[in-house]
């Protein structure tokens, strides 16, 4: 579904992602764990379009990503779930939903908006509640939840999601990476962006580890659970004590 | 939600009726005058309203935009066009029709361009010089983008000081009606003039247009665009990854508020009968950035209800010699004590008590504010 080949993009003279190759493919949780500056946001504005690429490609769908075309990139079933939810405050919660089937309303229409919308309260009931609320009033889980609904309003094939536990309680944050495990269920694609690899690990099927912009181990999240390189810099386990 | 709304056009619909049938009862028509002025100023201030308060993007140049549309159309419809009769670009004009003959004061002949294709030239203009000026002054935010659109005001106001065509300190006298429809059967042509006997006709016009372009910025707000402009207030990351081009919609809000003004300036220079440069002023847009922060940011009802209700009183002379010191005021207080607008404060309440559904003139947007004060 995803496939990147060598990519390198950064901000300016700044090359924050080094030779970047992973792909992702129908129906997986794939991970990308690592530390602050790793460049794991930048990865994922990378492929959205929000940054341009400096060298390689990125490859969605048969689509190449080319930046400002984000809402190409949308409408061909790519959605990112922003860091820190980033929910509209001062909007209402449906009025959020709404936004986010900005696409599909220009593609479908209305009535595929209402329908998706619809879905999306049965796939989060609290947000049904809360409808009229506005956004900034939510407590941080409801907001998180607002946030993936939001990107799950596109219709995507693909949804990136950008450290959606930071921030939470440890039981809101069990809540989130259920809700993730659901959207597999569903058929959805994940890519999970997380500070928290072991419960981002927990759930995925693959994983990749992040570090100063190049990807240093990969493979099946089972295995990089028990990768003693990746316990001792990211689960806090170290072999020798 | 959507009821709301029509109650609300409705209201004001039948406010203008009662207005005028309240002065005719009276014997103060001359209160018309003002309030037409009025009105077309509040066509400039709900125009700023949705590029301020939903879209989120500050202007302290829009007197520009407001003399642009009012000098062009002036300039184009006094100039006279006689001595240039065999240029081919003013043949071009006068074979299709955009020229017409008339006599000045001094009973000379004239030929200048028509009310209607100065318009719409002024307009087109307002647009384009907001689409250049757009582009990159957009990519400004905060105080960058007030210190750069107050930069464009000041140079539009001295341009206008310095411009013999434009008739310099004097500005523009002598611009003729603005015959909106030609007389059709037994109906009377509409004229924008400030002539007295179409006083009332004008009173009505201005409003008009003040309704119409509430309708259609109440219709914007409430659709898909709508919610994509009051996304760009918040998180633009949010609102890019939702394939909202924020660029884009900043620009389309800013150059259609610019043609508002322009429009607003072009009616009521037919209207006055001529245009000056203290329309340009810097202390004309913060006047009008006064009066939408006073009628509430995202409270387009607001906005109008202050846009016309203040102008009025300034035009009557109410606040006197210091009619700028007043507007310099209300900007300070109101950002001091009520950030949402006048209309948030206890009078929302009361309203809300009194009303509990909603009464006719009550704004939508009162809904989301009065639930969102707690938690701002």
């Amino acid at each position: 579904m995803l496939r990147i080949r060598n990519l390198d993009a950064g901000y300016g003279k700044l090359r924050v992602l080094k030779n970047i190759s992973l792909h992702v493919d129908g129906g997986e949780i794939v991970t990308m764990i690592g530390a602050n500056g790793a460049g794991k946001t930048t990865l994922l504005h990378t492929i959205i379009g929000l940054v341009k690429p400096m060298r390689g490609e990125i490859d969605f769908i048969g689509k190449t990503c080319v930046r400002g075309a984000v809402g190409k990139m949308v409408a061909a079933g790519c959605s990112l779930v922003p860091e820190g939810r980033q929910v509209f405050a001062p909007m209402s919660v449906e009025e959020n939903l709404q936004l986010g089937g900005y696409i599909l309303q220009r593609e479908q229409g209305r009535a595929a908006v209402l329908k998706e919308l619809e879905h999306q309260y049965e796939l989060f009931p609290i947000l049904r509640e809360r409808r009229r609320q506005l956004a900034g009033t939510l407590s941080g889980g409801e907001q998180q939840m607002l946030a993936m609904a939001r990107a799950l309003m596109s219709r995507p094939r693909l949804v990136m999601m950008d450290e959606p536990s930071t921030g939470l309680a440890p039981l809101i944050v069990r809540d989130i990476f259920q809700i993730i495990l659901r959207l597999r269920e569903e058929g959805n694609t994940v890519l999970l962006i997380e500070q928290n690899a072991k419960a981002a690990l927990a759930v995925a099927d693959r994983g990749y580890v992040l570090e100063v912009g190049k990807v240093i181990v990969q493979g099946p999240a089972a295995h990089l659970l028990a990768n003693s390189d990746v316990q001792r810099a990211y689960l806090g386990r170290d072999k020798h004590t | 939600m959507k009821k709301r709304k029509h109650l609300g056009i409705v209201g004001l619909c039948l406010l203008v009726v009662g207005i005028h049938l309240y002065t005719a009862q009276t014997g103060t028509q001359f209160y018309l005058t003002q309030l037409t002025m009025a009105a077309y100023y509040g066509l400039l201030v709900i125009g700023l309203g949705v590029l301020m308060g939903y879209a989120g993007q500050i202007s302290i140049g829009h007197a520009g935009f407001f003399a642009i549309g009012g000098y062009l159309s002036a300039a184009l419809t006094t100039h006279n066009l006689l001595p240039f009769q065999d240029r081919p670009l003013v043949e071009l004009l006068d074979n299709l029709g955009l020229l017409q003959p008339s006599v000045d004061l001094y009973g000379g002949a004239l030929l200048t361009v028509v009310p209607w294709a100065a318009c719409l030239f002024a307009m087109c203009m307002a647009a384009l010089i907001a689409l250049i000026i757009g582009i990159p002054v957009l990519k400004l935010k905060g105080h960058y983008l007030a210190m750069a659109t107050l930069g464009f005001g000041m140079i539009i106001y001295r341009i206008l000081l310095a411009t013999p065509y434009f008739g310099a300190a004097d500005g523009i006298s002598g611009v003729p009606a603005f015959t909106l429809v030609p007389a059709i059967g037994s109906f009377e042509p509409i004229v924008v003039s400030g002539a007295f006997g179409l006083r009332v006709m004008n009173f009505y016009l201005a409003f008009g247009f003040l309704i119409i372009g509430m309708i259609l910025l109440l219709n914007l707000i409430d659709s898909r665009s709508g919610r994509a402009l009051r996304s760009l207030h918040g998180s633009g990351e949010a609102a890019e990854a939702s394939g909202i081009d924020t660029a884009g919609f900043k620009l389309r809000v800013f150059v259609l508020s610019a043609v508002y003004a322009a429009l607003a300036g072009v009616m009521l220079t037919h209207y006055n009968g001529g245009i000056g440069p203290s329309e340009a002023s810097v202390m004309k847009s913060v006047r009008y950035v006064a009066l939408v922060a006073v009628g509430g940011m995202t409270n387009l009802w607001g906005i109008l209800i202050m846009g016309v209700g203040l102008t009025f009183l300034s035009l009557r002379g109410v606040f006197g010699v210091y009619d700028d010191a007043v507007f310099g005021m209300i900007l300070i207080l109101v950002m001091l004590f009520a950030p949402n607008g006048i209309l948030s404060l206890r009078i929302q309440s009361v309203l809300h008590r009194l009303f509990p559904r909603g009464s006719g003139n009550e704004p939508m947007e009162k809904q989301h504010r009065s639930a969102e004060s707690p938690g701002s």
